[in-house]
């Protein structure tokens, strides 16, 4: 069964861009809007956020989108009835990313069968464990051709990143920054030998870094390691300022890509 | 504490689950912490030299044994035998600090330097400040804003013992963020520093960690009964049920003694049906929380509900996954106690008592009430906290100046 996410990864190697957004952020009924928009801009994958009331993985700035878009009414089946029709308009890949609680609470196989009639392509939840996915949801992920996006962090071991590469059949979220605090120098000496370690395990699954890419300067650096990066909080702090119109949206890809 | 019922159906099995509840679902970036923690946790505790660090402070710092002290007055009016085991006589006036001083021991065996900790009314944020002062370890604790201005004795009393506050500024500014802003710092963090959970709750192995910290109490219990009525078992033991590590402290030597009933205390708030409760196992529904499966208090789309309740340290959306399985399998009985009950029983065991609980403890008081006992019935109350730190709620709420019944 093809993928959209594996067609991408095999056309294109590197610079791959990838934008999140928070789903009924700043308004209710944006999401298609923004998507759209962001195909339209040049992006080449776009990860679709399940606002959650307890976001223990993501920032300050994800956490408060997630709660305007939450008081704004959005709710999982909110979200799929919004983009029902979202194959007649988007052709790149599409993930969902939320958190394990509103995805056990809409059913699994509900969720996983609902998505793929929708076709989205992969899901990324962060707090639903490896062992459990591997005991309980692999198989039905496989019956619905979504792929399952697996992240890695500095203090992954060499052990852990070669499992979770067993497992993944996409590609693999690589998260950059270990450290909220410390300063941007030791980071970024940290974080270029965390990315070589990565490049010299060769793994089979392709690689694209997310968490704290801002910038085409970050965007470049990363790029030199994987196949591209992910943004989120930098995007949506954009569109807090300027809109979600598609000038508004095509210059903050601009300002990345080219 | 001891080592005993390994594979009790009450206790955690190797996987980390209670029955169908437990488990560690955390986010990749914690594994490493949470891993760490998992291998090394038994053999470290279960050490003959940290048991022996731990119990001598037990002893000589925190003031354990704690009593257990028959009611006389309380059991005259019941028609029943109620005894009390006062862990509001610990050192810090509750139980908190039974699991703070093990973990801090936990912690310096690990060679961790820094402790951080998220609090909402304080209790577990002073209990953990107390041992990070006693230990010399530095020492973080996060709480939301508002709960900062909330709680401001309790704040003082952190800052007295030396730890460094650290407001939560997001979102609704209250334990939920603080526990956000802690993650991120444990997240950053991994190596130098360890992450004390205050109940029975999270991801495993702490519930299973806290629980075996809090065991002293019903092993205490065992042996004090014992001598005082000659048989080590209760009919009934009542604890509250916050995240629950109280309760899982006293029931802990009894969960495969059938014979002892088990009941467990929640706030109901304003009602169970109010809009403005706490009681998970009435309004909650399976689901995930705080790193594991369990009873939780969620909206149909799984969004996790604010929860009310009177008492700070029962405010809280779940219950451990230990007591979401004795719930399920019927093992413990849970009581739905509201605001005004808890104070009415407050009230009555300063009057009849002389002893001022902590309005947590009052809603365990308040099952008398609720449920009725026997003259031969044993029933252990575990006392979990004085009541100092509730003055102002008492105050507030009109019942000081109630006239004696
Ligand atoms: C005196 C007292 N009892 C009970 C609790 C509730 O916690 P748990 O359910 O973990 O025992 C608290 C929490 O702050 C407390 O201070």
């Amino acid at each position: 069964m093809t993928n959209r996410i594996n067609q991408l990864l095999t056309q294109t190697s590197n610079h791959i861009l990838s934008i999140y957004f928070t789903a009924g952020y700043p308004n209710l009924n944006d999401t298609m809007k923004i998507t759209e928009r962001l195909e339209l801009s040049g992006v080449n994958m776009i990860e679709i956020g399940m606002p959650y009331s307890d976001p223990v993985a993501d920032g300050p700035i994800i956490q408060a989108t997630s709660e305007k878009a939450l008081q704004n009414g959005m709710s999982v089946s909110i979200l799929f009835e919004q983009i029902k029709d979202l194959r007649q308009k988007v052709k790149i890949p599409i993930l969902l990313m939320g958190y394990v609680n509103p995805f056990l609470q809409y059913g699994a196989e509900n969720f996983l069968k609902k998505a793929s009639e929708i076709g989205i392509d992969g899901l990324i939840i962060p707090d639903l464990p490896l062992e459990l996915y591997q005991e309980e949801f692999e198989s039905m992920f496989h019956k619905y051709n979504i792929k399952n996006i697996f992240l890695i962090t500095p203090q992954s071991t060499d052990e852990r990143i070669r499992k979770i590469d067993s497992i993944s059949s996409s590609f693999i979220y690589v998260v950059a920054s270990f450290s909220i605090t410390g300063t941007k120098f030791g980071i970024e000496a940290q974080q270029e030998s965390y990315f070589k370690r990565i490049v010299d395990l060769k793994l089979k699954n392709p690689t694209v870094v997310g968490f704290g890419i801002n910038d085409k300067n970050s965007f470049e650096k990363t790029c030199k390691y994987s196949n591209g990066a992910i943004i989120g909080s930098s995007f949506l702090k954009h569109i807090e300022k300027n809109d979600i119109t598609l000038d508004a949206i095509k210059s903050f890809v601009k300002g990345i890509k080219e | 504490m001891t080592k005993t019922m390994e594979t009790n159906v009450y206790q955690v099995n190797e996987k980390g689950f209670y029955g169908d509840f437990g488990g560690a679902f955390v986010p990749e970036m914690l594994y490493p912490n949470i891993e760490e923690l998992r291998k090394t946790y038994l053999s470290i505790i279960n050490e003959s030299a940290f048991q022996e660090e731990l119990n001598i402070l037990l002893k000589d710092y925190v003031g354990r044994p704690t009593p257990l002290n028959f009611a006389k007055r309380l059991s005259e009016k019941y028609q029943t035998q109620v005894y009390l085991k006062r862990e509001d006589l610990c050192h810090t006036g509750a139980h908190k600090i039974n699991n703070t001083l093990g973990q801090i021991l936990l912690a310096k065996r690990l060679g961790k330097k820094r402790i951080i900790a998220k609090t909402g009314a304080g209790q577990h944020g002073v209990a953990t400040a107390t041992v990070c002062a006693l230990m010399g370890f530095e020492c973080v604790i996060y709480m939301g804003e508002i709960d900062i201005e909330r709680q401001n004795p309790n704040v003082q009393r952190m800052k007295m013992l030396g730890a460094t506050i650290r407001p939560a500024t997001c979102g609704s500014r209250t334990l939920k963020d603080a526990t956000n802003e802690a993650m991120r710092d444990w997240i950053a963090n991994p190596v130098d520093t360890h992450y004390i959970i205050g109940s029975v709750v999270g991801p495993h192995p702490y519930p299973d960690l806290v629980a075996r910290f809090q065991a002293i109490i019903s092993e205490e219990i065992g042996i004090q009964l014992k001598e005082k009525t000659g048989n080590p078992d209760p009919t009934h033991i009542i604890a509250c049920v916050g995240g629950g590590s109280n309760a899982a402290g006293a029931f802990y030597h009894y969960l495969d003694k059938k014979n002892v009933k088990l009941i467990a205390a929640e706030a109901a708030g304003q009602g169970v049906n109010s809009g403005y409760s706490a009681a998970t196992t009435f309004l909650g529904k399976k689901g995930v929380l705080h790193g594991s499966r369990t009873l939780l208090m969620q909206t149909q789309d799984g969004q996790v509900v604010e929860p009310h309740s009177i008492s700070a340290g029962l405010d809280y959306p779940g219950i451990g996954p230990m007591h979401a399985n004795l719930f399920e399998s019927g093992r413990a009985q849970f009581v739905d106690i509201t605001d005004d009950e808890s104070l009415k029983a407050a009230i009555l065991l300063s009057r009849i008592e002389g002893i001022i609980p902590a309005l947590e403890t009052a809603h365990a008081i308040a099952c008398l009430e609720k449920i009725k006992f026997s003259p031969n019935d044993i029933v252990v109350i575990n006392l979990s906290g004085r009541g100092d730190k509730d003055l102002n709620t008492y105050i507030k709420s009109g019942i000081i100046d109630q006239k004696n019944e």
